[in-house]
């Protein structure tokens, strides 16, 4: 049987949205599927040597608070930064693996990266920046890799 | 009885797999890993990971909010 194949689009760079592409993307490779993951606009962020994610409450009245919060707080200065260290103290409670984690385990088991050219030039980062192993590329390889692929998601 | 076991408790979704994966990568043909996981998610992960890689769930309990899983390797 052909090896089968996941093409993710990761589109994200915060904290929390980091996990999807990441879980899947291990997962899929544990369950033997050969996994590419093209990372764009904000995606990049995950992609950088010296990776700060965050996490915001603010626009996210779906995140789960300890205490009742109006917008207005989550606006004060601080309130990201706190919001971040309580969720990645959460995170090492539940046993839930941290970022840079599930990247080496992603990079350990051949997930291939693309980083989009066109989002690393709009925002000037340089390629010494992020991670080493990337294929710099643009939306007609990522096409040339979901039309290959079994599963095909954007997140 | 086990070839190697793999304590995966405390450990959440997806690294009980991924580790099982690892531990699996390392043994040979069969050869049976158990492994010990509290992530209550694990028990139908570890049926879907069967399923789709070849390897053969041989056995599956639950003790105290401790999961036990045996797996062969083909």
């Amino acid at each position: 049987m052909a090896q089968k194949k996941l093409a993710i689009i990761a589109t994200k760079g915060t904290l929390d949205f980091a996990y999807p592409p990441l879980i899947l993307a291990t997962t899929a490779a544990a369950l033997d599927y050969e996994v590419t993951i093209f990372w764009t606009f904000y995606g990049l962020q995950v992609l950088k040597k010296n990776r700060s994610l965050k996490i915001s409450p603010l626009g996210n009245p779906a995140m789960p608070m300890p205490i009742p919060m109006p917008v207005l707080v989550q606006a004060l200065p601080g309130m990201e930064s706190m919001a971040t260290i309580m969720m990645k103290q959460k995170m090492v409670s539940k046993g839930v693996a941290s970022i840079d984690e599930l990247m080496d385990m992603a990079i350990e088991s051949d997930v291939k990266m693309i980083a989009c050219q066109m989002t690393v030039d709009l925002f000037d980062f340089k390629h010494e920046e992020l991670m080493d192993g990337l294929e710099y590329a643009g939306a007609a390889r990522f096409f040339e890799v979901a039309q290959e692929a079994d599963i095909t998601l954007f997140i | 009885m086990a070839d190697t076991t793999l304590d995966a408790k405390g450990l959440n979704c997806p690294l009980p797999i991924l580790r099982a994966k690892k531990a699996l990568k390392e043994m040979a043909s069969g050869q049976v890993l158990a492994i010990e996981a509290t992530d209550p998610g694990s028990a139908k992960d570890f049926e879907s990971f069967c399923t789709q890689t070849g390897n053969e769930l041989i056995k599956a309990s639950e003790a105290g909010g401790v999961f036990y899983y045996e797996i062969r390797k083909p």
